[in-house]
């Protein structure tokens, strides 16, 4: 893991989905046995010039999510490397048993790429929405789960798992991110990424959330509040000695998640929190809502995923802490 | 290749040390384990390509057991094969067991892919022969499935597939005993005509006598001979055939029974 913080938020030029795209198609050139499989979704995810690459291996399911998943488990089973992609609430909730039995229970091989995590969906609204894949995922034996946090940290994604045997599971946003590492950072599974150190208050967050907590810093440090955020960017495994750390550290936890809170990040940390090192711990998530249509900041501010509400949250924690 | 005693003999062999094994709790899912022993006897007293002492070699032919909760017939052919000892058919079910009531591919040698939720087996069977075409293997996948158990949309997906993707080296069949846990399939969710559903969807579909071994064995040479579709074998079948306690009865898919019954169906078997 050799990483590198960026000075500021800037948006990323390269869409997530062509960055997904164009590693697919880098990997899919050395390695003859990388299988890209889809329901019905590769022009969403940009794959279909990988389509066009490597038309031997691309195997365009149609829509049936449940065989997409059995397919590729089988196709592990001879030695392939599936990467099976489709939005991330049909990746999970529509195949959820498929992926328990055929791909966990069975020891297959698969990675599962699913897009749009949360808000991310937008204007697809409510049934494209997930707030539930990750609470789905976390009961599932052996399954890792990680929510890539932006076009670099994605990119060494892809490339490790290649390498990894297992179920994966992939939290894509499409969707241009806001730039966190500089180019040629590399992450390690299972373990967090420090953004900054703090005294005060420690901000655990994933995906989108962890530049909002970029956001809340600067809110914070106008009160006179030192925050630290780590990127807990592999849900599960989850990185304990770091979270412990953290709390002995800073005393207060605050978690982040484009998610809802019920068996999300937040669950996992307060699971973490409970058996080590208790401390005041404040969570951000969708509190066990539906989603709906609309902008994504629009969206961010109806389910209190902001930088505003990391804040306030976060000035909470150091607060309750300070009254125990 | 085969004789038809030797398939015959394997077959009946099937059947007797399967009862043994569930003899042993007095509990078991005996009607699947009994129709699905003759497809069985076929593919593995004669027909498979496959290497008892190396399991997992890359070049065997595949077996996906989909309706899962046969295993334990399954079982009996692996061990009369010399997958593992006789002597452990015994364990079955029992507390850490290798053979367990549904297959598991992690923990039995010979066994291919864990099946038990049904209608998963469709798909992995499909991936293990699409996977095998992309590596550019002739090696064949065989997929036994349930009449019952092709109430699932999953399999429906996979019938779609797999024509669609020319997976002429996967042989699939499907245990068509007309019964499921609850009762008759056409009292419960009735499949109608499979074989026709079946040629609909573009494979290349034959019905036979499921407990005709020669029948069922000239069926996959006849498969064998085209390379365009994937192969769907329906077999006609009779839950807990052969076996006196459980053919004919309603409520076979899950028995309990006496040492008694089990020694008497065992003795009339042989």
């Amino acid at each position: 893991m050799s990483y590198k913080v960026c000075t500021g938020l800037e948006t990323e030029k390269l869409a997530m989905r062509d960055v997904y795209a164009a590693t697919m198609m880098d990997m899919a050139s050395q390695n003859d046995k990388i299988v890209s499989l889809d329901c019905d979704l590769m022009n969403s995810v940009g794959m279909v010039k990988f389509a066009k690459e490597f038309p031997e291996r691309t195997v365009n399911c149609g829509i049936m999510e449940a065989n997409m998943i059995g397919v590729a488990a089988g196709m592990s089973a001879v030695g392939m490397i599936p990467y099976a992609h489709t939005f991330g609430c049909f990746a999970t909730r529509r195949c959820l048993d498929q992926i328990f039995v055929s791909a966990a229970f069975a020891k297959a091989n698969v990675r599962i790429i699913g897009s749009d995590p949360g808000v991310t969906a937008a204007f697809n609204g409510a049934t494209h929405m997930p707030f539930e894949d990750i609470g789905s995922l976390r009961d599932i034996p052996g399954v890792t789960i990680i929510e890539p946090t932006d076009s670099v940290m994605l990119e060494d994604m892809i490339r490790q798992v290649e390498k990894k045997f297992g179920v994966f599971y992939i939290r894509l946003s499409r969707k241009n991110a806001i730039k966190i590492y500089e180019d040629g950072s590399t992450f390690e599974i299972g373990k967090s990424a420090t953004i900054r150190t703090g005294r005060d208050v420690t901000i655990i967050a994933s995906g989108i959330c962890v530049a909002e907590s970029v956001k809340a810093v600067e809110i914070l440090d106008g009160q006179g509040i030192d925050a630290a955020i780590l990127n807990m960017f592999t849900i599960k495994p989850i990185d304990r000695e770091a979270i412990e750390r953290a709390a002995r550290e800073t005393g207060a936890i605050v978690t982040a998640e484009n998610h809802n809170i019920i068996n999300g990040l937040g669950s996992a940390v307060a699971e973490v929190l409970a058996e080590t090192y208790p401390v005041p711990m404040e969570r951000i998530g969708v509190r066990d809502h539906f989603g709906e249509v609309g902008s994504m900041d629009y969206l961010l501010d109806k389910f209190g995923l902001s930088a505003c509400s990391i804040a306030e949250k976060a000035a909470k924690a150091v607060q309750r802490k300070k009254s125990k | 290749m085969y004789q038809k005693e030797e398939l015959k003999s394997f077959a009946k062999n099937i059947r007797i040390e399967a009862l043994k094994a569930f003899g042993g709790l007095g509990f078991g899912h005996v009607g699947g384990a009994m129709s699905a022993a003759d497809i069985l006897g076929v593919l593995y007293g004669g027909i498979m390509k496959i290497d008892p002492q190396n399991p997992d070699w890359e070049g065997r032919d595949y077996f996906v057991m989909s309706k899962g909760h046969a295993g334990p017939a399954l079982y009996a052919a692996l061990a009369l094969r010399g997958y593992f000892p006789m002597d452990e058919l015994k364990t079955i079910n029992t507390n850490g067991t290798r053979l367990p009531s549904h297959c598991d591919r992690n923990n039995t040698p010979g066994i291919d892919m864990s099946t038990g939720s049904l209608g998963q087996g469709m798909s992995t069977a499909i991936g293990i022969a699409h996977g095998n075409k992309m590596l550019g293997k002739r090696n064949y996948t065989y997929l036994l499935l349930g009449d019952g158990e092709s109430q699932e949309g999953q399999v429906w997906e996979g019938a779609l597939y797999a024509p669609q993707h020319n997976l002429d080296h996967l042989i699939a069949f499907i245990d068509c005993n007309k019964q499921q846990l609850d009762g008759y399939t056409k009292d419960i969710c009735d499949l109608g005509d499979l074989t026709q559903k079946f040629l609909d969807f573009g494979w290349y579909t034959m019905e036979v006598d499921g407990h005709d071994v020669e029948a069922i064995a000239d069926a996959i040479e006849s498969g064998k001979k085209q390379d365009e579709k994937p192969i769907m074998i329906i077999l006609h079948t009779q839950k807990g055939k052969g076996c006196d306690f459980a053919e004919g009865i309603l409520y076979n898919h899950h028995m309990t029974f006496t040492k008694e019954q089990c020694d008497n169906a065992i003795a009339k078997l042989s």
